[in-house]
């Protein structure tokens, strides 16, 4: 600093003629513009020519970068979404046909069932029906047997008894008899 | 000035603030001629390289993830980049190197200014002046070139009621022509004052019981202007940008 202030004093005839104030200080304006607008020329011919050329490049490309990035990240999230349509589709599609099939299945067996129902039904009546009959005719050789062996007791018992009888009164008592 | 001459005297506190914005050469003791490599010149061909080092050696591998230098330096082509665009318009594309030129400049002469001990350029109402009509000069001969006479619509408020309209017709004129003052000491001006009183605040260290004070004042006064630093830039970026717009579509 203490050179600082020495050149100041040398001088000192322009900082005097100046009161204080460097910047009103007209003989140094000349140098001042002179350098000002070289370095505004310098910095504008690197500027124009070669920076910002370069970073609006830079820019450009790292924009066309995202761009295309985007662009390839939507179109592979359409074919997912594509893929993932397809899948729920053939799902869909899957689970129709597999609805159609047990409801036919259903029915095909309903008809069996129903078919050997109604068969067995039938073959259960008819056995029932003759079993009805052999029971009647079971039941008829009953009574016709009974009847034979009371006309042959009453007889025995009226031959036992003394009594002669004719078969065909006895039969015919017999026969008065179980009808009362 | 006054205190100066007081700090000469009094011997014990020595106060110049002024002394850091003196143009000096840098070789010999001779006088300041407008071709005298002074210190001016040092701290404008260092922003020169600074300018140069960010913008072209921190792009230099182009790289799709940038690097850090690259990042800021994207980081202003895009800040003044959207600047004229959103101001000027599409039309005001084409002025975006000369916008940026100027922001370069300013950004980087203010900061480098702050380093201690160095000179700072765009504290010299001389520098700010010329970039101040350069800028005015050029906005005004590009409005009639673009819009010829109907550059002077720009005075005429057609939306004001019509005895008011030569009232207002003249005061936009002088505001138009104070827009060079004030768009040059308005920059100057603010790296001025707080170089100085900084300055100030340093020269009060002297005294041992102050100098912690002193200390913590210039820490935050160096706060400030590394703010004030961008802040003046980015003003003196965007009043650039509206002049333009005005020479651009000059209707209100």
């Amino acid at each position: 600093m203490a050179t600082d202030t020495h050149s100041s004093a040398g001088d000192g005839v322009a900082a005097a003629s100046a009161p204080g104030m460097p910047q009103l200080d007209f003989s140094t304006f000349g140098n001042q513009i002179f350098w000002l607008v070289l370095a505004l020329i310098a910095i504008y011919l690197v500027l124009s020519r070669m920076a910002l050329p370069r970073i609006g490049a830079v820019l450009a490309e790292r924009q066309g970068t995202i761009t295309n990035d985007i662009a390839k990240a939507e179109d592979l999230n359409k074919r997912a979404k594509e893929a993932e349509a397809a899948y729920e589709q053939a799902l869909a599609d899957a689970r129709t046909e597999a609805q159609r099939i047990i409801a036919e299945t259903k029915v095909g067996i309903k008809q069996d069932l129903d078919a050997a129902i109604a068969k067995a039904d039938a073959e259960i009546a008819a056995k029932s029906a003759d079993a009805e009959k052999a029971i009647a005719e079971i039941r008829a050789g009953a009574m016709d047997a009974v009847r034979d062996v009371a006309t042959d007791t009453v007889g025995e018992i009226v031959t036992a008894m003394g009594g002669k009888a004719d078969p065909a009164d006895l039969a015919a008592a017999v026969q008065a008899r179980m009808k009362g | 000035m006054a205190t100066e001459a007081q700090g000469e005297s009094g011997g014990g506190l020595e106060f110049h603030p002024m002394d850091q914005f003196i143009v000096s050469p840098l070789f010999g003791d001779g006088g300041v001629a407008w071709y005298t490599i002074t210190n001016a010149t040092l701290w404008m061909a260092l922003a020169v390289a600074a300018v140069f080092a960010l913008l072209v050696m921190g792009t230099a591998q182009r790289q799709i993830i940038p690097t850090r230098m690259q990042s800021v330096a994207e980081l202003a082509y895009g800040f003044i980049y959207k600047m004229v665009e959103d101001i000027c318009g599409k039309d005001g594309v084409k002025y975006f190197p000369y916008i940026m030129t100027l922001f370069m400049f300013i950004v980087f002469s203010n900061f480098l200014g702050l380093l201690p001990m160095a000179f700072t350029p765009t504290s010299h109402i001389a520098v700010t002046a010329v970039m101040a009509f350069a800028v005015f000069i050029a906005v005004t001969v590009l409005g009639f070139v673009k819009n010829g006479a109907g550059f002077l619509g720009l005075f005429w408020v057609s939306s004001a009621p019509l005895p008011l309209r030569p009232v207002l017709a003249l005061i936009e004129v002088i505001s138009y022509f104070v827009r060079p003052v004030s768009h040059s000491i308005r920059l100057a001006g603010n790296m001025m004052a707080g170089h100085a009183v900084i300055k100030v605040f340093a020269g009060f260290a002297a005294i041992a019981a102050i100098a912690p004070l002193s200390v913590v004042a210039i820490t935050a006064m160096y706060g400030l202007e590394v703010l004030v630093s961008f802040i003046q830039a980015y003003v003196f970026t965007i009043l650039t940008c509206v002049y333009l717009k005005d020479a651009l579509h000059p209707h209100h």
